[in-house]
């Protein structure tokens, strides 16, 4: 026990002074969480730019309750000067320019930007529609309701939060196995620990142990910061993230562990762990959501670790589903675990001669 | 008293090459015991079959009474090894480094740094290892191999790559090593090294040993006798070659050497020739020990 300690102790510090380890596993991600959260905090809360050119009865004349569902879909600013108002639509400052002749609304867009256009004067049309049904004196036929499937607080930081931090995991775990047994290989420090008395799984639960607590403390401050900083809301049973994680954090050092196996040199399993990494990230959904990825692609995800890992993090934390949707990812995830490490096993060696 | 370490007949191949090619040699207990040879001679297999790394073909190995493979736990804290690289977590000072190891054997922070202190590196205990000289990861490596206190040390190579200067300070270190009793079992392809430090010295060359004995009676065995030489302009060639008891006479710009295996009557003659200037006495060394073993010229 006294040697688990002892080594658990000398590889954490080790690591706590690699600047390059420390910022590649915790600050590097930390530079994606920031600038997904600041950046896209505010999407799809922006308003469309709209003229009031003269006097819309339509939109002065809204009842309060509309008025302040108008009020989130544009943002009317008022001028006299129609002409001015047609070249700011031509210009692109604006949406639409919006004018009533008699009983008729007129409205002027650009086909610059058709989209935008299109979902203006969508948007106003069901207003025109709503008015018309008021107008004719009789209740409505038909009722609407729109409500979106996520928590209303859902941000873009809810989506990024878990993905990234599976990515820092990834990387965080994958690296440390890999560079540990490749290092202490070369320097002979494995085989020097052989001669003494502490036994082979005490040396790996010592690498294994530091790993998970590297692991835990990205999640902290992962979650900690998302939090406090960029109104990331967590559901239910987050803390089912926890095991997620050590499951992950499994298959991640067993990858690490096949790298490390492979490669002869620190510099050659580093480059092999990159190798690994970063194109699973990408295609685990950890920067961008899979949702429109085409159905192969969806396929070859679901071969990866860290897919299984982001999905179980985004169901339980963000997701708001049971602490037992879990468990099937964890699953997953050791199945992964054991897999890798007997295909590492095949080329794994004591010495580097 | 039973031998420290018994090897009987080893022999080890790897592919087609005989690493090890029958070997047999006893170590006492405290005894300063050298294996030395050229690169590629077989010493590091030996130590690491007798350190129980590897397994031997065949052959019998024992070490303090035991048998060092299977990895035999109740040997490891009887035995320190010192491995030819230094072996070191990294980026831990060089106080962390002996403190971890201590800890593996159970010891004290204490003895740890006690080590530190004996092998003169307490000004670089807060120096990360990456930043230490050669000499000085050396001197750590020997600590650690020797904080836990065993009974039997290996070391392998500890001198390689070092300096001329480095090396000559480490040989004070190694020669106090088997002071109270330990025994050393030490690899090395410096002859000097293994003159002036070892009791016994094994002599090895492709997998064999040639000759096992002290390096006093190795170089007595040689019957080389000695070389007397003084400066060129002291006596002229054919005077030497008349002298009593001179052999062979060489010359070349620095000096005029004689050989003999009578060095006293030589002496006494060039004394009474006032031809003593730049006297130098070299008696045969374990280089030329090898020469006549092998044949050809002792590459390190």
């Amino acid at each position: 026990m006294s040697g688990f300690r002892s080594l658990a102790l000398a590889i954490f510090k080790g690591f706590l002074r690699d600047r390059q380890a420390v910022f590649f596993s915790v600050f590097f991600p930390l530079m994606f969480l920031v600038l997904f959260g600041g950046i896209f905090s505010n999407q799809g809360q922006s308003k469309l730019d709209v003229v009031e050119v003269g006097k819309v009865g339509l939109i002065d004349d809204l009842p309060a309750q509309a008025r302040a569902v108008f009020g989130d879909s544009f943002s009317v600013a008022k001028s006299d000067d129609l002409a001015a108002s047609i070249k700011k639509v031509r210009d692109g400052d604006v949406v639409l320019a919006i004018e009533q002749q008699g009983k008729k609304i007129v409205v002027h867009y650009s086909n610059a930007d058709q989209v935008q256009a299109a979902t203006a004067q969508g948007t106003l049309q069901s207003f025109i529609q709503a008015a018309n049904v008021a107008a004719s004196g009789k209740p409505p036929t038909f009722g609407y309701a729109a409500r979106p499937v996520e928590d209303k607080s859902l941000k873009t930081i809810q989506f990024v939060t878990p993905g990234l931090l599976g990515w820092a995991i990834a990387t965080s775990a994958t690296f440390g196995a890999a560079a540990t047994l490749v290092g202490w290989r070369r320097s002979k420090l494995l085989r020097r620990l052989r001669l003494a008395p502490v036994s082979t799984q005490s040396v790996v639960a010592a690498r294994i142990g530091v790993t998970l607590a590297i692991a835990l403390m990205q999640m902290a401050i992962f979650l900690g910061l998302g939090v406090a900083a960029f109104g990331l809301r967590l559901t239910g049973s987050w803390w089912m993230g926890i095991p997620l994680l050590v499951c992950g954090t499994f298959s991640f050092m067993a990858l690490g562990l096949l790298a490390g196996s492979i490669a002869q040199t620190v510099e050659g399993a580093t480059s092999l762990a990159n190798i690994f990494v970063l194109p699973m990230a990408f295609l685990s959904g950890s920067f961008f959501p899979l949702d429109n990825a085409p159905g192969w692609l969806n396929v070859v995800s679901h071969l990866l670790p860290l897919r299984h890992l982001n999905d179980g993090m985004l169901d339980v934390m963000v997701r708001g589903k049971g602490p037992t949707s879990a468990l099937a990812p964890m699953g997953i995830l050791l199945g992964f675990t054991v897999v890798i490490l007997l295909i590492a096993s095949r080329f794994f060696s004591w010495d580097s001669d | 008293m039973a031998d420290t370490i018994a090897v009987q007949d080893m022999r080890k191949t790897y592919g087609d090459l005989k690493a090890v090619d029958g070997v047999t040699f006893s170590v006492q207990p405290g005894e300063f015991f050298g294996i030395l040879g050229p690169n590629g001679a077989g010493k590091t297999t030996i130590l690491e079959i007798v350190e129980g790394l590897r397994a031997a073909d065949s052959g019998s190995v024992s070490l303090l009474g035991m048998s060092p493979w299977p990895r035999n736990s109740g040997l490891l804290p009887r035995i320190g090894v010192q491995l030819q690289a230094s072996a070191f977590f990294e980026r831990l000072t060089a106080r962390e480094q002996i403190r971890t190891f201590a800890s593996l054997y159970g010891k004290s922070t204490s003895t740890a740094d006690e080590w530190l202190s004996r092998v003169g590196l307490d000004d670089k205990a807060d120096t990360r290892t990456e930043k230490l000289s050669g000499g000085q990861l050396q001197r750590l490596s020997i600590a650690c191999a020797l904080v836990h206190g065993p009974e039997v040390v290996f070391l392998d190579e500890p001198t390689a790559a070092l300096d001329p200067q480095a090396r000559r300070n480490l040989w004070d270190l190694l020669s106090s090593l088997n002071s109270d009793g330990r025994t050393v079992v030490l690899t090395t392809h410096y002859m000097d090294e293994a003159e002036i430090l070892c009791d016994r010295v094994a002599i090895m060359d492709q997998g064999r040993i040639l000759q096992l004995d002290s390096p006093a009676a190795l170089i007595r065995a040689l019957d080389a006798g000695v070389r007397i030489s003084v400066e060129p302009n002291a006596l002229d060639p054919d005077t030497a070659r008349g002298l009593p008891g001179v052999e062979s006479v060489e010359v070349d710009p620095a000096s005029i050497s004689m050989a003999t295996h009578d060095p006293t009557a030589v002496l006494g003659e060039l004394a009474r020739r006032e031809a003593l200037r730049g006297l130098q006495v070299k008696s045969a060394t374990l280089e030329d020990v090898f020469l006549t073993l092998t044949g050809r010229e002792y590459r390190a």
